[in-house]
Order: C-alpha cells, then structure tokens, then sequence
C-alpha cells in the first residue's frame, strides 16, 4: 500500500511543477498588472491647489472612473467603430483563410509550397509596418493603385482600408491552421468519395469542410480576440489623413488617456472595463464553439 | 488578455519610467555636497545638441553633462512624468513652452528663481512670461517661434502671384492659386497639428488661457477664435484651400514637387524644410504672416521651448548654470543657431553675428533672420498656457479631422475643446472661474 502512495503522490506533484512557469508568468505579467490596473481604476490624481496646483496627490475616487468611462461618448463610439471594423475583418480573415486552404489542398495545385509561403509571409510583417505600407499605398500623392482616385480614407472607405491591412496581416496563419487540418484527413475519404462519383468542389463542400470544422471554428475566435485589441493598424494610419481620430478605437482612446494625457488612472478604468467586456465575449464564443462541435460530432 | 497587458504596460511605464540616469544618480548619492565631479543629464531632442554640449563640457571639467535624446515634444513630456514618478528624471530637459504649466503642476520641473537672478535680465518681458508664472522662474527660454508666411518665390513669380499682406488678399491669392494652376494650392488646413492654428488664434487676439488670482479662465470658444475658425472655414468650403494634414508623406510630396505653394509656421521652418522637401533647396521666401487689417505686425506663435531643471535633481545650482549658459552664453547660443537653426530667446542672442548669414536651405535668403527680428516682438502668445493643453491639443486634432473629414462645422468643433478644456481642469481639482 504504502510505496504506491508514495509513487502516487510523487507522480500527481510533477505536473504542477511542468505548469508552474506558466503560472508564473501569467501571474507576473497578467494577474498582477492586471490587479495593479484595478487598484488605480479606483484612484484619482489631484492638484494640490494653487493657479498652478503645486504638485499633485492621489486620492480615492470610488467609482468615479468607472462612471466616466460609461458615460464617455467618444469611448462608445470608438466602440462602434471597433464592431463595424469586426464585421468587416472577422468574416474576410475566415473566408480567405479557407478559400486559399482549400485551393491548396487540391490535387492539381501547383507551386503549393511557394504560395503558402506568400500568403502566410503577411503574417510575420509587423501591424505597424504593414500599416505604413498600406499607407502609402492609399496616399494619393505616393498610390500606385489608384489612391489619386479612389479616396481610400473616406468616411466610409476608411474601415475597408483599415479591414485590408488587419486581413492581409491575418489570413495567412488562420489559412495555415485550416490547411494543416486538411493535410491531416486521411486520404482514403476523398477517395473512396471520388470513386463514388463525387466532382472535386462537391468533395470540398461536404467531405473535406465539414471534416475540418474544429479547426475553422477556432479562426473566428482568434479573429475575434483580434478585432476587440485592434490598436496598430488604425493609430500608425492616423497621421496619414483626417479620418482617424485619437479614440477611434477604444485602445487607441486608453493609449491617448495614459500617454497623451498622463491620466493613468482614467487609462486603468477603461482598460479594465474593456477587458472584463473581452473575457466575456471570448468565454461565450468559446462556448458556443464548444456546444457547436459537441452537437456536431453527436 | 492584451487588454490586461496593455495594463501591464501602463504598470510597467509608471513603474521604470524612462529609466537612464544611472550615472546622475551615482553623482546625487555619492559626493555629499564636496567640491567633486558633478554629473548632470540633460533630455533634449534637437539634432546636433551633442556638439553644443561637447563644448560646455570642455570649459568646465567639474560639471559634466550627460546628453540623452529618449523622445521628443510631447511624448518626452510623458516620460519626463514616469520617470518622476520613479524618481529617476534626468537633471535637465527641454521642455515645449506650451507643456511648462503642466510639469509644474505635477511638480516635475523646479522653481530656480534662486539660481536665475542675473540670468532672467538676459530676456526681454514677453518671452519671459512663458516661463515666469507667478514671479517664479520655472524655465530658461531657449528660443522663440514667430508665426510667419513661407512661400515658394519662384513659382508665386511664375502664376504672376504677390505676397498677400492680409488675410483677404491671402482668400484671394488661394483662390487665384486654383484659377492659374489647378491641381496646385496656396496651402492645406492641417487638423493634425495644433500648434499653428493656436498661432493664428493669438495673432487674432486669443487668450484660451488666462489667470486670474488663483482660478483660471479658459477661453477657446472666444470671438477672435471663432473669426480665425470661420475664415478657414470659408477658405475649405470653397475648396481654396487642401485640406490633407501636414507632415505626411503625402504633404512631404506636396511640398517637394510644388502643389503647395505656401507653408503658415514658425521661424525654424528653414530647418524642417530640408527634410520635408529636400528638392526645394532656395525656392522659398519668407513674408509677415498676413494681417487682419492691414499694417498691424502681430503674429502668434508656433512652438518654442525652456531648458529646465527638475524636481528630482540633487545639484539644481549647477543645472540652473548649464541652462542659464546654454541660453545666454553668446558662444553657445552662436553653435545652438549654426548647428539646431534656434531663433534665440535672449536679447542679446538676436544680435550676434551668425544670424546675418542666410539659413542653409535658404541660400537665396540673407535677410531671413533680419525678417524674423523685425516680426519678434509683435509675436503674441498667450498670457499664459493652461496646465492641460494636451487635452486641448488632442481635442483640436479630432474636431477638426471630424469637421473636414464630414463636413462639419470648424465653429462647432471650439465649442467642443472649451467644454473637454474646462472639465479636464475640474477634474485635476484648479479652479475655473
């Protein structure tokens, strides 16, 4: 009895010791900061008094951030914005992704290996490079593709602009994670499915795609996650025209209050709003995903 | 959960600062007020400072300086904040006259009226009151920026065009820009950057800050703003004016192949010019900026800025030295003109020799700072900037890109700053009267 304890314990020790990195740096680079943020969203700096305040001191505001920050229009309109930029990249990046998966998982592909290398390379450029590209792209003054033309960085072009470079950055790794998953169906399913008659886009559209639904369903929720964080993209466009304003998205809105207005503690307060609104989007997509491959593979 | 690391990152920011003075801080802990080597660091972001510097260090062994460039403008004032907060600023920073107020108000930069005595007789009234409030010294002025009309002489002499002298003939001239040459304009209404719209407002009369007591008094929603908004306003709706914002690669390309035929700025445009539009080398001129009736001299203000001494130094005497040197001393302030291009704050900087040669890129243009003596002291800032200009400053980049970029009004937008002016300052605890 005794040494299978022992065994037993030392064995159920060992795992705690292979998570405790992680634990560690989530613990030190997102609980603490995290908790830190929530610390200062309560606080409130003011001026000692005087014309010219004499120094500052921090005090306790309750919920008064909190309040401003639902009460901040700019805030909620950043918000908008950040939806309609998702409705946008969400479904492209899904879409492309599996488009460009599926045509090179196809028999008669060729150069297969160097067009999935061109169409992941986007993924390793930087947002913001990628955005200082774009943006020349879109200048009329430097445009080769028309920006004399087309006003890329109108009221309504702007959130197809902006789309653009977030897709054009993303769809490279959402189409590596569907294709890997294509690569992983046994061939004998298509086969025996060819051989049964089926033309090469039915074998696509009701052998391979369903198959491989686990993993397409993930990229909508990396997409997702992206979309509420966007923050590259449209503030390194900003410079380039008058269509993107300093809180236009609302991470741009937190950057501006912390940086450009040294309010650190307005900063925490939205940040922490925007961040339990994040972990409640991605824990209900994560369990709709969830429900959505439980009710398929029954 | 990049929401929470941008939270970490404000963390971290608040936490380390801009770091970087690690020897300053050996020289603050270590000597204990004996005669020894003091060492100072100094934030500054002008081009070529390093050379003025090389040349205090050589004449006085016993106070060196330690130079660092860890950002510029505005994003240094924010630095300049973290790195307080950390207790780890530098000694010495340059520091925008608009963002003086703010850093005093958060207590970053030291009253060195004690040190300044002889220094501030150096200075003539106006552009002390940049850096005086209240009968304290918080800065030294290191240069100033009178608003003023860059133009393209040779292609105003190739579409038959004269300088405009007021803003009238300068509606007529960007209407007649359209006429002669149309895919070329007069010049473009930036939204980007507040700094030479604030200018326009102070050559109309504009006080968006004032004192009064112990209370502030904020003003941008003011008749005289409200005139300058509506001309421009005019000038954009009549399509007169482009309206893309400055310093763009696509307004780099404007200014360089001669679509703009004008630039409104300040007196150091001879050395941005360089780098904007490298193939314009003396094409341009200078001209007053434009009246409101006609002969009155009074321009604004684009810029301009103080060396100061910060809160945290531990040897403000030698720091109040350097800046007091930097600015005053005529050997300094001769390499500050030839090597950075500064329009010196000191009076009697604004007679040395080096400002009768031409700027570099203005060969054609002997005369330039001659131009720039003769409009100084008609420049007119405010009385004084509010501790939050950087809410006004962002407040005018969004109203006015939303007005331009939909059509709204310019009038509307001051509305907009004055009210987010006021309860900023509210919410920091001063008082508005």
């Amino acid at each position: 009895m005794a040494p299978t304890t022992v065994r037993a314990r030392r064995a159920s020790r060992f795992p705690h010791l292979l998570v405790l990195p992680a634990v560690l740096l989530l613990a030190a680079f997102v609980v603490a900061p995290g908790a830190y943020a929530l610390l200062l969203s309560f606080q409130r700096r003011k001026v000692n008094g005087g014309l010219l305040g004499g120094g500052t001191h921090t005090v306790f505001a309750g919920l008064a951030n909190y309040r401003d920050v639902f009460g901040d229009a700019d805030l909620w309109s950043g918000v908008l914005r950040m939806l309609a930029l998702g409705a946008i990249t969400v479904p492209a990046t899904v879409l492309f992704a599996l488009l460009f998966a599926v045509l090179l998982d196809l028999e008669g592909t060729r150069l297969r290996r160097f067009t999935r290398l061109t169409i992941f390379l986007p993924y390793a450029v930087p947002g913001v490079i990628a955005s200082l590209m774009w943006g020349f792209l879109y200048l009329p003054a430097t445009s080769p593709i028309g920006g004399d033309r087309v006003d890329f960085f109108g009221r309504v072009a702007v959130y197809f602009s902006v789309g653009n470079v977030v897709v054009w950055g993303a769809v490279g790794f959402n189409m590596i994670v569907i294709y890997t998953a294509l690569r992983a169906l046994p061939p004998e399913l298509h086969e025996s499915a060819r051989l049964d008659g089926a033309g090469e886009w039915q074998i696509v559209l009701r052998v391979k795609v369903p198959l491989v639904m686990p993993a397409v369903v993930m990229c909508p929720l990396f997409s997702t996650l992206a979309a509420l964080q966007v923050f590259n993209e449209p503030n390194t466009l900003k410079p380039l025209s008058n269509a993107v304003t300093s809180t236009w998205v609302p991470l741009m809105a937190i950057y501006d209050e912390a940086f450009g207005n040294s309010d650190i503690h307005s900063a925490a307060a939205t940040s922490v709003v925007l961040a339990a609104a994040a972990l409640a989007v991605s824990f209900l997509t994560a369990r709709l995903i969830q429900s959505r491959i439980q009710q398929e593979a029954q | 959960m990049a929401v929470l690391l941008t939270a970490g990152l404000l963390l971290a920011a608040s936490a380390c600062g801009g770091g970087g003075s690690s020897d300053a801080s050996g020289a603050k802990g270590g000597t204990g007020g004996g005669k020894g080597k003091v060492t100072l660091t100094f934030w500054d972001w002008d081009p070529n400072m390093d050379k003025v510097v090389a040349r205090w260090n050589a004449g006085h062994p016993g106070i060196q300086v330690k130079l660092s460039n860890p950002a510029g403008g505005d994003q240094l004032v924010a630095k300049m904040i973290t790195a307080h907060e950390a207790k780890n600023g530098p000694d010495i920073a340059k520091v925008e006259y608009q963002s003086l107020p703010a850093l005093v108000s958060k207590g970053v930069v030291r009253d060195i009226t004690g040190f300044t005595k002889d220094t501030v007789t150096r200075f003539d009234q106006a552009t002390l009151r940049a850096t005086v409030f209240q009968g304290k010294v918080y800065g030294v002025p290191q240069d100033v920026a009178p608003l003023m009309l860059f133009y393209r002489a040779d292609l105003f002499r190739k579409y038959g065009l004269t300088v405009p002298t007021t803003w009238d003939q300068f509606a007529a001239t960007a209407r007649a820009v359209r006429a002669k040459a149309p895919t070329s304009w007069l010049t473009n209404f930036d939204a980007a950057d507040p700094g030479w719209f604030t200018g326009l407002a102070q050559q109309a009369g504009a006080d968006w800050w004032s004192a009064d007591g112990d209370s502030w008094k904020v003003d941008i929603d003011g008749a005289p703003t409200r005139k300058v908004a509506a001309y421009w306003q005019g000038l954009v709706g009549a399509g007169a004016v482009a309206k893309n914002p400055s310093f763009s690669p696509q307004w780099n390309k404007q200014m360089n192949d001669g679509t703009l035929l004008a630039w409104i700025s300040g007196a150091w445009a001879p050395a941005q010019l360089g780098g904007i539009a490298p193939a314009t080398k003396g094409e341009w001129a200078v001209a007053p900026l434009p009246a409101w009736t006609a002969g009155d001299p009074t321009t604004g203000i684009w810029g301009g800025s103080a060396t100061t001494v910060t809160s945290d130094s531990h040897h403000p005497a030698e720091a109040a030295q350097f800046a007091s040197w930097l600015n005053t001393d005529d050997a300094a302030v001769t390499e500050q003109v030839k090597q950075i291009n500064v329009y010196p704050a000191a009076t009697s900087g604004r007679s040395l020799p080096v400002l009768q040669a031409a700027p570099a890129f203005f060969p054609n243009e002997p005369d330039f700072y001659a131009e720039v003596k003769k409009v100084a002291p008609a420049a007119r800032s405010f009385p004084m900037w509010g501790p939050n200009v950087t809410v006004t400053f962002t407040g005018y980049t969004d109203a006015f890109s939303r007005a331009l970029q939909s059509g709204g009004s310019f009038t509307g937008a001051l509305g907009g700053m004055q009210t987010a002016a006021v309860a900023d300052l509210e919410k920091l605890g001063f008082t508005v009267g």
